[in-house]
């Protein structure tokens, strides 16, 4: 049986007056089933990946299958089978109802008429759309809208769904329970495989099976979100409180494998991974040298993003 | 599900969302009915003004509901692709099975149905309310060269919407370009003969100018000063519509293939 999503020495370069290489060399394996995740910051590759994968874009080198077929020369076969959501995604039409959008769209992958009100129907009623079924696209909010997205996704049944930042500037009751959803559907349905984008860590850790870390157009490490946390092996990682200071300097010291800082009630929340415990007496001083003043500090387990600061050198954000 | 299945579903979705669409606002009866009206008025009056003969003001009125099918193939069929890109659209197309023929007849057949409805309200009242006179001594013909004239006119746009999906804004004054010196040259609302051969030969290359001129022949006799007898016209038309849609087939499958090499079936500004 062949792998979903089987992807050789994959690169893609734009031209233009500056050549920019948004993937390069990459190589990547999805089993039928998984729910594959696909990390990195904005401008690492993900979504060039997606648009490969999903037959809008050619490769400039390497191959792409995608179950089975050529991105190249087997396009329309995969399309059949296959449906992709972006997050903020303003497509559609404002003058038609969420419903005639989403029946459109459906009408697009031939689905028969019965069969796809059936399928809208019961999405609306999961996402909690149907009383806004029949209101003007135009008129609805951008969590809506984004929830329509979703389910003209899933209204084909494709065996391998893309989603590129689904949740992707939508509140935390929205995102969860799209997420929810996300797992369910892979779950409950043998042999469907899904494909995510995202650069929330917890969307990562939370969902997938699997999490591929991508960062300036190269895959860095392929694992499961506890074996990508192992990695981190003997690295410590800290959350320091600090008041406001410059962390650059934070970030040069010996020993430091990379940082976030996050504002955070006028204070900055700077979450670390270090080499050796012992270089937190290093920081510490540091952020005194800075200017700043300790207001609080833990050691953590590690995370996610601790996973991708001691691969990457850096956070996401 | 075979193919054909598909893309008749397609399409036939696709002219849905443009037609229920067009008409789901009601400024579409201030646009699409009487504004055209506006302008074919201001033509008889300046016919009458002259003391043409009211032969001319039956072209005028004729050339103003086939103002309203050239309108839809310049800036809703050749514009119609870029214009899906922008709102984010068109990727959402391309990641679909269906043919992009298919997606195209939608939209020329959304857009027949809408832009009919200008014709149509164009031709009853500019008859009713001018008094123009018509002998229509064969409906079968002209139903018949107007269906033709369609395909051609429809398949023109086909063909033109793949260009403008890959230069964007520069085909965005082609159309421009198109619009006002083809309403002259095409001879809208005159005989297209008046201006010599040479000039109807080149505007003939666009179908809609054979098409009216047809239609003219059909409508008042010996009065339209036809370029070419209404058969040859109905040939030539003929083998424009397939060259069209076929070029259009053709064109749409390069641009599609160019657009995948280019990135540029997803980048929304240009």
């Amino acid at each position: 049986m062949p792998s979903a999503i089987e992807v050789r020495s994959l690169s893609r370069v734009f031209s233009g007056r500056k050549e920019i290489v948004a993937l390069d060399d990459v190589d990547l394996t999805v089993e039928e089933g998984e729910l594959f995740g696909l990390l990195g910051p904005n401008g690492a590759g993900k979504t060039t990946l997606i648009k490969i994968l999903c037959t809008l874009l050619l490769p400039s080198s390497g191959t792409a299958r995608v179950l089975g077929y050529d991105v190249d020369s087997e396009a329309k076969q995969i399309r059949k089978r296959i449906n992709m959501v972006s997050g903020g995604e303003i497509s559609g039409y404002g003058l038609l109802t969420i419903r005639e959008n989403l029946w459109m769209f459906t009408q697009f992958y031939g689905v028969q008429g019965k069969v796809a009100k059936q399928r809208i129907d019961a999405l609306l009623e999961e996402f909690g759309l149907e009383d806004k079924a029949d209101v003007k696209l135009r008129t609805v909010s951008t969590g809506q809208r984004q929830k329509m997205n979703i389910i003209r996704g899933f209204s084909t049944d494709p065996d391998l769904i893309f989603l590129d930042e689904p949740t992707l500037g939508l509140d935390v009751t929205t995102s969860i329970s799209i997420r929810n959803y996300l797992r369910r559907w892979v779950r409950e349905r043998e042999g469907r495989t899904m494909m995510l984008t995202t650069h929330y860590m917890r969307e990562a850790e939370e969902l997938c099976d699997r999490v591929a870390i991508i960062d300036r157009g190269r895959i860095v490490a392929v694992d499961t979100p506890a074996g990508l946390k192992r990695r981190v092996g003997n690295d410590s990682s800290f959350l320091i409180e600090t008041t406001p200071i410059d962390t650059a300097r934070l970030s040069s010291l010996t020993g430091v494998r990379g940082l976030t800082a996050r504002p955070s009630n006028g204070h900055l929340k700077v979450r670390m991974v270090l080499e050796d415990e012992s270089v937190i007496a290093d920081v510490i001083s540091a952020v005194v040298a800075a200017g700043g003043k300790v207001v609080g500090l833990s050691k953590n387990e590690p995370t996610l993003e601790d996973a991708f600061m001691h691969l990457v050198g850096r956070g996401l954000e | 599900m075979s193919d054909w299945a598909l893309n008749i579903r397609a399409g036939l979705a696709r002219a849905y969302a443009r037609t229920v669409g067009a008409t789901r606002e009601p400024s579409w009866v201030v646009f699409d009915v009487l504004l055209p009206l506006l302008g074919v008025a201001a033509y008889i009056f300046y016919y009458r003004a002259l003391g043409a003969d009211p032969v001319f003001e039956g072209f005028v009125v004729l050339g103003g509901a086939m103002t309203a099918f050239w309108l839809n193939v310049l800036w809703g069929m050749a514009a119609q692709l870029f214009w899906e890109r922008e709102v984010g659209n068109l990727q959402l197309f391309m990641v679909a099975p269906m043919s992009r023929m298919a997606l195209l007849a939608g939209m020329a057949l959304g857009g027949l149905f809408t832009s009919a409805v200008r014709a149509l309200s164009t031709l009853v009242l500019g008859v009713l309310i001018f008094q123009v006179h018509i002998m229509m001594a064969d409906p079968l013909a002209l139903v018949a060269v107007f269906t033709l004239t369609m395909l051609a006119v429809y398949g023109m746009g086909m063909a033109l919407s793949s260009l403008f999906l890959m230069y964007g804004r520069d085909a965005w004054n082609i159309s421009n370009l198109l619009q006002e010196p083809v309403y002259l040259m095409s001879g809208f609302y005159f005989p297209v003969r008046e201006l010599g051969m040479v000039v109807s030969a080149v505007a003939s290359l666009i179908p809609i100018t054979l098409g009216l001129d047809a239609m003219r022949q059909l409508l008042f006799g010996e009065l339209a000063g036809g370029l070419l007898p209404v058969t040859v016209e109905v040939v030539i038309l003929a083998l424009q519509a397939a060259i069209f849609i076929w070029l259009a087939a053709f064109s749409l499958d390069r641009m599609e293939q160019r657009g995948r090499r280019e990135g540029r079936l997803t980048l929304r500004w240009q």
